[in-house]
């Protein structure tokens, strides 16, 4: 069983390998073929490995594949733990990476037009993002399948460093080169508290191993520990916070959101794949992985509750005003992983897996469609320079409309079913925060259908694009491109209505995630619902259902009907439409608070601190030191026979004496 | 009749003189080579009268193989004395400290 | 007397290796100087069967043969492979440079494998006289290796050098082990073991027997403050006979110090724990110090390897079997990255050149990228940066430390270490940062070039799996 779960990892490591260093030898052609099918592979096998899992056929496995080290009774070691939750990862993972390597083929297809002529940087660049992309998906894959926090902290940081290589993959564009350096110093931030946490778990449970760390939290769950003087704080609340600090990093949680609408100035598929679908869902992720530890902490839940509540609502709102095709999205994902977290928050972690696996196929979905259309205008990326596209990419425009119906909630699409859990399961809950976040998920409800047609409608509909020249070049992307948007298209309708069931009320979950009775809100929303149909029913009962259509229909009045009521709102609101544009001013307060800030102390530090007392005292002056002892030292070594006889005798003298005093 | 502790004084002895001529002697390395000698000899003393207190021929057997090791020991050493001294045009211990530091 | 015929199973493979150096003489003698490959080839062969034999003829449990003269045991086995494996990349190494010097004869590979036949006898000792007789073999063949460049002044002055401190080292071994002897009544290693767990440390015979062995021991590992022949041994010998000096002796000695202080005189591990202290101390600082004043690469890895050595005194004295792990594992590694060291700079000379001096390493890079880059992982893993292996040879030492509550005794490792990244980052500096002096090409053969990569690969690929090699040393030294 282990060699099947090490192909399914290893495969797209061979293929990254293969394509990576062996690039310009195998070609183009070669590039795609070994990592398609190497991530291929990998999808066939989870897919296979899901399905046993669906048919009751497969058992949990959790072993051991090898011990890099034991240190001081820590053990360090590469194991896989495949569960239920696992499964629903690997299959999500592999598939829409795999969708994404064939779009690939069709967007990178041009890429040299994207380098300055004979720049060094761009040459093999398409055999090189192959690369990329197929040892992206060998990290996440370490991170998902992981039985122990140092793999997953591995796969953790592995996934970081390759979306850091990616959003900067065009290296020889500065903007590329500030956001990928942001989101790298982001994540670190978040790393910080997330390897913090991991470091407090290896101190009070000895242990690495997931298993083992789950075994002994409930008997921890009324330690208290100091940190600053004599406050006590909950041992376990602090290990959650410090966790969910790293998800925040990676997951793109307010304050550390900064990072990802900038990291669409990577290729677009990776904005799909990493920036979207995969990678910053790590965070829910983990947290849901966790749930053992987070369950005995009302205070960590609350924490995740609030930050995501937050992160849902604000961040929704800077969607609508953006005017950046791939913005727009990133916005969305930021607000959508903001649901997930809000999800986990109340314990409804089900939930939260639930709607980061439709969401992982709608956003991929909606990313690879605004690709297409970027395509089509020729890496145009201003939706108002747009307008009219239906009629020259029916497909892009048919799976679109797919996409955003979707995201928006739309009865009987998949993200119909796990938004409406979300949002229920907050309704249920009593935790501290359940009221504000309820508040905010449904006005966000309001606020994603407002921006996701905002944009749909300033794409598609309305007048042509104005520039006369690029609506004469507009037409279809090729095949390549159309197909993996067909691939996601079937999932985004259909994956809600058919594993509603049992993923969210179910016992799928059973044994994998764990609630304690008392937070279980999905129970207690699972006695009124049974079946896709009653939840569609339900829905038609609640408010979020009507403030989705509200948001549609508004979107559609002032985008299409009346463009200058949208001018006049502007106008109106201008210090909430400044406030908005300016994103809150985070990215400001940031470079000056920290980057500002540390650079001034940074350059204290070095004059007076580094120059003089480390480089000229300490490093220069220890440096003399031990060369001046090393100088007389080799003084001793004579050359003569009979010094070195003494030698002998003197060591031989000093070992006899030793015994004489011991 | 001899005790054990008389056959071991005169090993200590023996192997003390042959330790510090190895290193008081500047001059010949050849007087090193029979130190080395002495050495292995006094070290034979001690393994004999050992034995023969012990009753146990042990000893005496570990003496044969001294003695022959001793005897490829010498071969080697005049061996690389030739050499150096072909070398060098010296033998003088005092002489040998081009490599040093 | 009743002499019966024991089973020759367990010494297989020296029987075999003996055989071989015998047959490799006397074919060595009707062969033309241009066949002389031939005898290289021969050797080669031998030792690879040699390994091929270890493993038909391993099994967990010890085999006591001759009369409990010699034991076969899996850390026997583990070491003997590790010797043979090691000395096999060293002849290879040297090829080219005895060719290009007219050094290229049969006594030479004759020699060598005389000494690692005194090493394995070493290895499979369970008697004194067996420990003495190996460690006699090894090192009158060394004495004469060091000196097999006749025509050079250096190698026949630290000849000489080795040979009186050597033979003065054998003899103060001898009167330790005339001491044990008396005070004990066998020279087999179990027997000596039960009668000195009965006498406890008041016999005074039996403290200066045990002082004279490790004496004796410490010379062989070249530990301060009886380190004096390394540096002038390994400046002087011709760098092919350092490269083997170098390597395998250092695994030989540990074996040598299992076989004494653990399978002889472990009851007394109290007081050899103490004298191993001073000299692991003694050899860290030493040798991490003097390291930085020097110019020859040579002299430069001969101090180097004092400070190992001391490393691996670190692992011996915790005397735990974690200790004895970590230790093994230890110098299993630092073989290897020594064999690769003066791999290296076995590459880099050629004929009528010798690059002996720090010097001759600048620019390395631009001459050879790739063999910079192995050379890097090779100073970085003596250094102990991770993740090479040498890093983590370095903490299970420091862990096995730390775990019998000697906690200063890691940190003064840890501190020296930390001196010792000066002089191997020094030498990355050099390829890297400099220009080069002069632009000749390497010219090595194929089978060096595939050698050292594998060398320099391992120093990463081990790091990477540590465990392949520990578990090996864990499970042989379990069984001891």
């Amino acid at each position: 069983m282990e060699t099947f779960y090490l192909i399914i990892v290893l495969a797209p490591l061979l293929g990254a390998i293969v394509a990576g260093f062996w690039g310009a030898k195998i070609g183009r052609a070669g590039a795609h073929w070994v990592t398609s099918s190497g991530v291929g592979i990998s999808a066939l096998l989870s897919i296979y490995v899901l399905s046993g899992f669906v048919s009751g056929s497969r058992e949990l496995f959790n072993g051991t594949v090898y011990t890099w080290m034991v240190s001081d009774g820590l053990n360090m070691e590469v194991g896989f733990l495949v569960d239920r939750l696992t499964a629903v990862m690997m299959t999500v993972v592999t598939f829409v990476s795999f969708c994404i390597h064939i779009y690939t083929i069709g967007y990178m297809a041009h890429d040299e037009e994207n380098w300055p002529g004979g720049s060094l940087a761009g040459a093999n660049s398409y055999q090189r993002f192959f690369s990329y992309i197929s040892l992206f998906t060998f990290s996440m894959l370490m991170l998902v399948m992981s039985n122990n926090f140092l793999q997953l902290f591995f796969g953790w940081e592995a996934v970081g460093l390759v979306s850091y290589l990616l959003i900067g993959f065009w290296s020889v564009r500065p903007t590329a080169i500030f956001a990928n350096l942001k989101a790298f110093l982001v994540n670190r931030v978040g790393d910080f508290g997330f390897l913090l946490g991991i470091a407090a778990i290896a101190l009070y449970t000895n242990s690495l191993d997931y298993a083992d760390v789950f075994a002994r939290i409930p008997g921890l769950a009324d330690t208290q520990i100091q940190i600053f003087g004599d406050t006590n704080w909950s041992l376990i609340s602090v290990i959650g916070i410090l966790l969910f600090i790293g998800a925040m990093g990676k997951s793109a949680q307010v304050p550390l959101h900064v990072w990802l609408p900038d990291s669409m100035e990577g290729p677009t598929p990776i904005s799909a794949l990493i920036h979207a679908a995969t990678m910053v869902t790590a965070g829910v992720f983990m947290v849901a992985r966790m749930s053992p530890i987070y369950e005995f902490s009302e205070t960590a839940l609350s924490f995740v509750l609030v930050i995501g509540a937050t992160t849902a609502f604000f961040t929704g709102l800077i969607g609508i005003v953006q005017n950046d095709i791939k913005r727009v999205v990133a916005y969305s994902t930021l607000s959508q992983l903001g649901y997930m977290m809000v999800a986990l928050g109340v314990s409804a972690y089900a939930a939260g897996i639930f709607h980061l696996m439709t969401h992982a196929f709608f956003k991929a979905l909606l990313f690879l469609a605004a690709g297409s259309v970027i395509i089509g205008m020729h890496h145009d990326q201003d939706i108002r320079n747009m307008g009219g596209i239906r009629k020259y990419m029916p497909w892009t425009y048919w799976t679109s409309l797919i996409g955003s119906l979707a995201l928006i909630g739309f009865p009987g699409f998949s993200g119909f079913f796990s938004k409406d859990a979300i949002i229920e399961a907050v309704h249920h809950s009593h935790i501290a925060g359940s009221g504000y976040a309820y508040a905010v998920v449904l006005i966000g409800v309001f606020i994603t259908a407002l921006y996701s047609f905002r944009m749909f409608f300033l794409v598609f509909h309305g007048e042509g694009p104005r520039d006369s020249h690029a609506k004469h070049h507009l037409k279809e992307s090729p095949k390549v491109v159309t197909v993996p948007l067909v691939l996601l298209a079937i999932p985004s309708v259909g994956i809600g209505y058919l594993t509603m069931e049992t993923m969210l009320f179910g016992d799928w979950f059973n044994n994998v995630l764990f609630v304690l009775p008392q937070h279980d809100t999905l129970a207690e929303l699972g006695k009124g619902i049974h079946g896709p149909n009653s939840m569609i029913a339900h829905g038609f009962m609640g408010p979020a259902l009507y403030l989705a259509l509200a948001g549609l229909i508004v979107a559609w009045f002032i985008y299409t009907k009346k463009p200058d009521v949208a001018e006049m709102i502007k106008a109106r609101l201008a210090p909430l439409y400044r406030a908005l544009d300016k994103k809150y001013w985070f990215d400001e307060a940031y470079q000056f608070l920290f980057a500002g800030g540390s650079r001034g102390l940074g350059n204290a530090l070095w004059s007076k601190g580094d120059r003089f007392i480390i480089d000229t005292v300490i490093i220069n002056g220890s440096a003399r030191t031990v060369g001046r002892i090393a100088d007389w030292a080799r003084t001793i070594q004579t050359g003569y026979l009979f010094h070195y006889a003494i030698a002998m005798i003197l060591g031989l003298l000093l070992l006899l004496t030793w015994f004489v005093i011991a | 009749m001899l005790a054990l502790t008389d056959f071991l004084m005169l090993g200590a002895i023996l192997f003390s003189l042959s330790v510090a001529g190895i290193f008081l002697n500047r001059k010949n390395v050849i007087i090193l080579l029979m130190c080395i000698e002495l050495m292995l000899l006094a070290v034979n003393i001690n393994f004999v009268a050992f034995s023969h207190f012990h009753g146990d021929t042990v000893g005496q057997v570990f003496v044969f193989f001294i003695l022959t090791v001793a005897a490829a020991e010498a071969a080697i050493g005049l061996a690389i004395l030739v050499v150096l001294f072909r070398n060098r045009r010296t033998i003088n211990v005092e002489d040998l400290d081009t490599l040093k530091g | 007397m009743q002499f019966e015929m024991p089973s020759l199973i367990p010494v297989l493979p020296e029987l075999f290796l003996l055989t071989m150096t015998c047959v490799i003489l006397v074919v060595d003698l009707f062969l033309k100087e241009e066949q002389r490959v031939i005898s290289y080839g021969l050797v080669q062969i031998s030792l690879l069967l040699s390994v091929c034999i270890v493993y038909l003829t391993s099994g967990a449990e010890a085999e006591v043969i001759f009369y409990g003269s010699v034991i076969r045991d899996p850390m026997g086995d583990v070491l003997k492979v590790a010797i043979y494996l090691i000395s096999a990349g060293a002849f290879l190494y040297s090829k080219d440079y005895l060719l290009d010097r007219n050094l290229f004869k049969g006594e030479f590979y004759v020699l060598g494998l005389f000494a690692v036949l005194g090493m394995t006898v070493m290895v499979s000792a369970n008697s004194f006289l067996t420990v003495y007789l190996g460690l006699e073999l090894l090192a009158l063949s060394l004495y004469a290796l060091v000196a097999f460049d006749r025509d050079s002044k250096a190698g026949s002055e630290a000849a000489m050098k080795y040979f009186v401190l050597g033979a003065l080292a054998s003899g103060m071994l001898l009167y330790g082990i005339s001491m044990i002897y008396g005070a004990t009544g066998s020279i087999e290693f179990p027997q000596v073991a039960k009668a000195v767990a009965e006498t406890g440390m008041d016999n005074m015979v039996l403290v200066f027997g045990l002082v004279f062995v490790v004496i004796g021991l410490a010379f062989k590992f070249g530990a301060v403050p009886l380190h004096m022949w390394v540096p002038d041994v390994y400046h002087g010998a011709p760098t092919a006979v350092t490269l083997f000096i170098g390597s395998t002796p250092k695994i030989a000695a540990f074996a040598l110090a299992m076989r004494l202080l653990v399978d002889g005189l472990e009851p007394l591990h109290a007081d050899w724990q103490g004298m191993l202290v001073i000299l692991a101390v003694l050899s860290m600082a030493l040798g991490n110090v003097i390291a930085i004043a020097q110019t020859n690469i040579k002299r430069m890895l001969a101090y180097s390897t004092i400070s190992h050595v001391g490393f691996i005194l670190l692992g011996i004295l915790a005397g735990t079997s974690k200790g004895y792990t970590a230790a093994m594992f230890y110098s299993i590694v630092y073989a290897i990255m020594a064999l690769g060291g003066f791999g290296i700079v076995l590459l880099l000379s050629r004929r009528g050149f010798e690059a002996e001096n720090l010097d001759d390493y600048k620019g390395l890079h631009d001459r050879s990228p790739w063999f910079a880059a192995m050379m890097l992982l090779l100073m970085f893993s003596m250094a102990g940066v991770p993740p090479t292996v040498g890093f983590f040879a370095k903490m299970f030492v420091l862990e096995a430390v730390v775990s019998i509550d000697m906690t200063w005794l890691a940190l003064v490792g840890v501190f020296f270490s930390i001196i010792g990244v000066y002089y191997y980052l020094r030498i990355v500096k050099l390829m890297y940062f400099d220009k080069p002096t002069d632009d000749t090409p390497l010219t090595a053969g194929l089978d060096t070039r595939i050698a050292l990569s594998v060398n320099g690969l391992m120093m990463l690929a081990l790091g990477m799996f540590p465990a392949a090699i520990l578990s090996i040393c864990a499970a042989a030294v379990g069984s001891v």
